[in-house]
């Protein structure tokens, strides 16, 4: 009775530290251990994509950096008059809150779903999904008011033609990434909804068999998004 | 029976999720903070910080908002760590990248000075 639960099923507690992460890279079968290898997988995914928008931000810097023409004020060309008064970065700042909200609604999912609570955590994802929809409205809205005003991928009337073309780049490809999000949020609460997960159903592309590990592994993805626009947010908005 | 239903055939055995559950007054909590650090970080531009102070402001509330979804939200703080330095110390790399690519940018911008300057002592040697 003395011995503890660990030793008694046979099998020893994991070590911790620098020696836990020798222990595990060097074991047999898998390396990250305590995680499905679906979540693995997308972290995985997830550093391969964290270099692609890191590629971005850096040519991004690069341009601004090795232009001769002064940089346009963004602050300027990013604000929007409201009665008549002009705030700089408006729309800006609530594209911003309405990302950070959408990822706190799915980090409640994502615990209502290991709750197995299938009605709450369908209707929190539509929630997310929502978010992320207005989130590329506005984009939309952005994108449409700086090419009536004439910015160009070429070239804008505010300053340097670099503006244009990064502006396209970073925040075309944000905001593709947010897209599909939308879309794989909208699959997941529906099968959510019909109780996919709780039977086990088997996906109908990967043939997977349903479980509440893929929200979190939605979730993931989710963050990352709002992750990559903090640093969107400062880089090119904010400096 | 109760042997073969228990230990003969582990993979028969009902999948326990290895998913990560906390109280949802966490998540409350990070999402407040991420909407206060956001709010500070509009405020840098709103009040108009230049120079040194904006751009050390800037990044502080970008990387403690970087730090919160990572380690709160993506359950990074729960990791082993065997996952953690998997995933953070490749991102290094990028430090390295930043640091040759701003050398680069530098070293254009100071080859357009030279090289695209207006040609002041040709047209003046025109006239003559």
């Amino acid at each position: 009775m003395a011995h503890d639960a660990s030793t008694a099923s046979g099998t020893l507690a994991p070590l911790e530290g620098m020696q836990g992460i020798v222990a595990d890279w060097s074991s047999d079968q898998r390396a990250f251990k305590k995680v499905p290898w679906g979540k693995a997988m997308m972290w995985i995914f997830l550093l391969s994509d964290t270099f692609i928008f890191a590629s971005f931000l850096v040519s991004y810097m690069t341009v601004r950096m090795s232009t001769t023409v002064p940089w346009p004020n963004v602050s300027k060309v990013f604000s929007l008059t409201v009665g008549g008064q002009e705030v700089p970065l408006l729309l800006i700042a609530i594209m911003t809150f309405i990302l950070i909200s959408s990822s706190g609604t799915m980090a409640m999912a994502v615990k209502f779903g290991y709750q197995k609570d299938r009605k709450t955590t369908a209707l929190l994802i539509l929630v997310t999904a929502a978010f992320g929809a207005s989130f590329v409205g506005m984009q939309a809205f952005e994108w449409t008011k700086l090419i009536m005003e004439g910015v160009r991928p070429w070239g804008n009337p505010f300053g340097a033609a670099q503006f244009g073309s990064s502006f396209f780049m970073i925040t075309g490809f944000h905001g593709f990434h947010v897209s599909v999000g939308v879309l794989f949020l909208l699959i997941m609460a529906a099968k959510v909804w019909r109780g996919d997960l709780d039977r086990e159903a088997p996906g109908f592309l990967t043939g997977r068999r349903g479980n509440y590990e893929m929200i979190e592994i939605m979730g993931l993805y989710w963050h990352f998004v709002d992750l990559v626009w903090v640093f969107i947010f400062a880089f090119f908005y904010l400096w | 029976m109760t042997h073969a239903d228990s230990h003969e055939h582990p993979i028969a055995a009902p999948k326990k999720l290895e998913g990560q559950a906390h109280p949802i007054s966490v998540y409350l909590w990070i999402w407040g903070l991420l909407f206060v650090l956001s709010f500070f970080s509009y405020l840098v531009d709103y009040f108009h910080f230049q120079g040194l102070l904006r751009w050390t402001l800037i990044l502080l509330f970008m990387f403690l908002k970087a730090g919160l979804i990572i380690a709160i939200f993506m359950h990074m703080a729960w990791e082993r760590l065997a996952l953690v330095y998997a995933i953070l110390v490749p991102t290094c790399a990028l430090l390295v990248l930043t640091g040759l690519m701003s050398f680069e940018g530098n070293y254009t911008f100071a080859t357009r000075g030279t090289h695209f300057a207006p040609e002041v002592p040709v047209a003046v040697k025109a006239t003559h």
